[in-house]
């Protein structure tokens, strides 16, 4: 794939451009180097297909997810309004994020502090450009017979009724698809949800990664399939702590899509 | 007369003793901070079809499914022949029903003998689920005497009403073959008629059986409304009222506090004056008055099942959690207020609250918010909201946080990323 520029607002605004759809990175997607491979693809599908995007940069800041679910409502309505105010100055109205805290966050709680915006996860997207024809799988990796396991992130299925998108993408594969038995609704959190990723676990039994690590693992899938950069990090952990990571790969639905298209 | 007499003064004394029980739990819930729930009736209505009436979330469990749907039926279809016992027993009259009912009243008293027989199993397999089988959802740390007597005394007590409900239908359908006198033939007697032969043969025996069985049906129900306030069982009536005040947003979203959007605001923008706030003067909730009055309703709803605390990942895996006790403790806290108000007027204060005192740190901080306990719930208990309130408190008022936490907090106000790097790398990602 030829290398391309990620433009950013600052560059598109300059230029007196305007993109279709922002794309929000997000803390995890930025730093932790594992989503960054993650984000990347999220820009090559976008690249791929031909949208016009930018992303906002040095610009972009914690939505204030974690602080919210821990309890620190000033310090998550402190980061929305400022970067509703971002948003606002650049006029965006539609933005895809790349993990459901973000998508959860600004879809359902900066409406009520003046962010309106239409917001969809990089699994709806995906989705949407599969339905339209737009992308397939094809020309890169083949997935055909192997066994694939979705893991539902909590804020993207339970918080926010979407279990069938991330699917779509995983079904276009020519893959085995199997389902947990803890799916959709029922799905079991990877543990990192509510800013427990940012903290030692209480004590108990065992961590909960590990839990639902050997629930996928009885499945003896190739590929575990997640769409939040917490989870793959949960997952990848579990994974690892069972010497699996020659058999299993942890696989976000992105990079699966990015592989599948040989972006 | 006299019997008519003695049914009028237990009925009497029994409903009103279950107003003056309903008015304290009424006062109870309205000691929890306002929240609008008042929007969108349509919708609440449905959900409220659907979920309470419907009985739909019930169906992630198809054994406990079917066995609840007998005795909900049941309940519901034979209270409708309560109205005739209760008809019965003001004007002395005997089955007045069925003159006018005529062939329906047959095929009526047929199905209601016919439901209590399906009530009958339902109860005594949950019985036996508790008992025997002892299912793993049934115990746990806040399942302790009071909670685990309780669904007993239900499941006898329900025994013990379908018993004579049958035993007094049997009794009944013996004289009408002796065509004693006052006992018209009336009604079908499916299950009844099995049971008929165990019965003594003499008249005025069976008489006394009939009527024995007839007034210790009434009471026994009588007595049964007065149990629910302080039961689980409760459920039956605050299950309509608790999913029709359902929440309605996507379970993701968290409620922005207004309080907070004010200072907020004059924060960021100097010249903004804030509208006042009438929210009482702390931020989240410390005790269940800091709570809604809907957090409250779903504590009296709670008819502690466990299924949020079965999948509850904390839980699972052996932390302190269990979103069960966070409801059963809410409540438990609520009657002691109550009993306060009771005893030493409403301006009473203990020393006590529901955090630390019921609700420890441990528990608040293993929730992943991940949402299974609001899904799991049958009549939409939501102890998440609960938990985050408990939170709130704890870190905007009583700095209470675990450490690792203050750093992210510490790293989201300074660097804009929950983690420690430098908002000037954020884009380097894409250099790569």
């Amino acid at each position: 794939m030829d290398k391309f520029n990620i433009p950013t607002m600052a560059q598109m605004a300059a230029n007196g451009e305007e993109p279709e759809i922002l794309f929000w990175v997000g803390c995890a997607g930025s730093f932790d180097e594992r989503a960054q491979k993650i984000t990347r693809d999220i820009c090559k599908i976008l690249h791929h297909v031909g949208i016009k995007f930018a992303v906002l940069g040095t610009e972009e800041s914690c939505t204030g997810d974690p602080a919210k679910r821990a309890g620190n409502e000033f310090l998550f309505q402190m980061q929305a309004m400022t970067n509703i105010q971002v948003l606002d100055g650049y006029n965006i109205k539609k933005i895809v994020t790349g993990c459901p805290h973000c998508f959860n966050t600004i879809r359902n709680e900066y409406p009520g502090l003046g962010g309106n915006y239409d917001v969809i996860h990089h699994s709806q997207l995906i989705q949407q450009l599969i339905d339209d024809g737009k992308l397939k799988a094809e020309g890169g990796e083949s997935f055909k017979g192997r066994k694939i396991t979705f893991h539902d992130p909590c804020y993207l299925g339970r918080g926010n009724g979407v279990y069938e998108a991330p699917r779509r993408a995983l079904e276009i594969l020519d893959a085995e698809l199997v389902e947990m038995k803890r799916c959709k609704s029922n799905g079991l959190c990877c543990g990192a949800g509510g800013a427990q990723m940012f903290k030692e676990p209480e004590k108990g039994a065992k961590d909960i990664n590990i839990e639902r690590i050997e629930e996928a693992l009885d499945l003896k899938p190739n590929v575990i399939a997640a769409g939040c950069p917490f989870c793959m990090t949960m997952l990848s952990d579990g994974v690892k702590n069972f010497d699996k990571e020659q058999e299993v790969q942890v696989l976000d639905i992105a990079e699966i899509t990015a592989r599948a298209n040989g972006l | 007369m006299i019997p008519q007499l003695i049914f009028l003064i237990i009925a009497i004394a029994a409903i009103a003793l279950f107003t003056i029980n309903i008015r304290k739990i009424i006062r109870n819930i309205n000691l929890g901070r306002p929240e609008d729930r008042s929007d969108r009736p349509a919708e609440r209505f449905m959900v409220m079809l659907k979920v309470a009436f419907g009985q739909t979330k019930m169906t992630k469990r198809p054994v406990a499914a079917v066995l609840h749907f007998f005795v909900y039926v049941g309940f519901i279809i034979i209270n409708l022949e309560v109205l005739e016992i209760i008809i019965d027993g003001l004007f002395g009259t005997h089955r007045i029903f069925a003159s006018p009912l005529g062939g329906l009243y047959n095929v009526l008293i047929g199905s209601f003998e016919i439901l209590a027989a399906l009530v009958l199993i339902g109860v005594i397999a949950f019985y036996a689920r508790r008992n025997f089988l002892r299912l793993k959802r049934f115990t746990g740390v806040e399942m302790t005497k009071w909670p685990l007597s309780d669904a007993n005394n239900i499941l006898i007590i329900e025994t013990l009403l379908m018993i004579a409900f049958l035993t007094m239908n049997a009794a009944d359908y013996r004289l009408q073959q002796l065509g004693a006198q006052h006992y018209i033939t009336a009604g079908s007697f499916p299950v009844s008629s099995l049971i008929a032969p165990l019965l003594p043969n003499s008249e005025s025996a069976l008489i006394l059986i009939e009527r024995a069985a007839w007034w210790f049906h009434i009471i026994g129900i009588l007595a049964f409304l007065n149990y629910l306030p302080y039961s689980k069982h409760f459920h039956i009536i605050m299950a309509f009222p608790n999913t029709y005040y359902s929440n309605l947003e996507p379970k993701g979203e968290f409620s922005n506090m207004a309080s907070v959007t004010n200072e907020v605001k004059a924060m960021l923008d100097p010249t903004f004056t804030p509208e006042p706030v009438a929210e009482g003067g702390k931020f989240g909730a410390k005790d269940v008055t800091d709570l809604s009055w809907k957090n409250l309703m779903e504590a009296y709803t709670c008819t502690e099942c466990g299924r949020c605390t079965s999948v509850c990942p904390a839980n699972i895996t052996g932390k302190l959690l269990s979103p069960r006790k966070i409801m059963m403790d809410t409540r438990d806290r609520m009657e002691e207020i109550g009993r306060n108000i009771d005893k030493h007027g409403k301006d009473f204060k203990d020393e006590r609250s529901l955090l630390n005192d019921y609700i420890t740190q441990e528990e608040i901080w293993a929730c992943t918010t991940c949402n299974a306990c609001t899904e799991a719930c049958p009549i939409n208990i939501d102890p998440l909201a609960i938990i985050v309130e408990l939170r709130r408190y704890s870190v905007m008022e009583d700095a209470q946080a675990p450490s690792s936490l203050n750093n992210m907090f510490g790293n989201t106000e300074n660097n804009g990323a929950p983690w420690k790097y430098s908002p000037s790398d954020r884009f380097n990602w894409a250099n790569d």
